[in-house]
């Protein structure tokens, strides 16, 4: 599905928690989509969008239904940016160790298992998101 | 310079569409395009027949109605958003066994892509939403 052949920067903003509102779910149907577009991809979890990515999550009592695993696919959809922002963990109280580990198998080095997922300062994400050419911000 | 809009709240309870609505009328005024304005989230019920508002209020979907015919705008709601919140074209009515359909004259139904599309084409991809 080439446009084309332009290769944009896309930057989908996530900064609400995964449940409570359904930004978290139907940005990540967006970013599901968008993959097939041959687009250059980063996800930024940020605020409360940092929830999204915690490890063990439980819906059982909400009736909702839990889309978390879903995250650890992206590797599989070729995203392999996804910026965490540092102080927003820690505003939260939570370290890498609550977040899910997110995978990509690297084409170009045999396959190898590699992170995707980077803890970033919010100075460093603010330089990450004015190279974008695109923001969508959930 | 062309641009793409993203409206993502529905119409009365959150200013956006509103917002969107004069940014779409400025740009067109000052001879700028739109290539598409893409509804998602509660944004797809700003496409909805139904709504009855009191006259001295406007009536935002056939605001933008009337403002897509004029100018010939693309008004695309997402279908996955619209079909867990009931809005419906004939299409959609007869495919999912509904017996009403309520997408107001001007907007179309169709996929995510079309929102992917804009931010590939437009200059600016402009979101109005919470």
């Amino acid at each position: 599905m080439e446009e084309e052949g332009i290769v944009k920067k896309f930057c989908y903003m996530n900064r609400k928690a995964p449940y409570g509102t359904i930004y978290a779910l139907e940005s990540l149907e967006v970013v599901l989509i968008a993959a097939a577009f041959d687009q250059d991809i980063s996800l930024v979890f940020a605020d409360d969008g940092v929830y999204q990515l915690t490890k063990n999550q439980d819906t059982d009592g909400i009736g909702m239904k839990n889309f978390s695993k879903t995250y650890s696919a992206l590797g599989d959809y070729d995203i392999k940016k996804i910026y965490v922002e540092k102080e927003s963990l820690e505003e939260r109280g939570l370290t890498t160790d609550d977040l899910q580990a997110l995978k990509y198998e690297d084409e170009d080095d045999d396959w190898a298992e590699k992170d995707s997922l980077f803890v970033v300062g919010r100075d460093e994400l603010s330089k990450i998101i004015n190279e974008q050419d695109v923001v969508l911000s959930f | 310079m062309k641009f793409g809009i993203v409206i993502n709240e529905g119409p009365y309870t959150h200013q956006a569409s509103d917002s969107a609505l004069q940014f779409v009328k400025s740009a067109l005024a000052k001879g700028h395009e739109i290539f598409r304005i893409f509804f998602y989230h509660d944004g797809v019920n700003n496409g909805t027949s139904l709504g009855v508002p009191p006259q001295d209020d406007r009536n935002l979907p056939n605001e933008w109605s009337e403002l897509a015919e004029k100018n010939g705008l693309d008004l695309v709601v997402c279908v996955a958003a619209a079909q867990r919140r009931g809005m419906l074209d004939e299409d959609e009515m007869k495919r999912h066994g509904k017996d009403s359909n309520n997408l107001v004259k001007g907007f179309r139904i169709s996929g995510l892509g079309q929102l992917i599309e804009a931010g590939i084409q437009s200059d600016r991809l402009v979101t109005f939403g919470d």
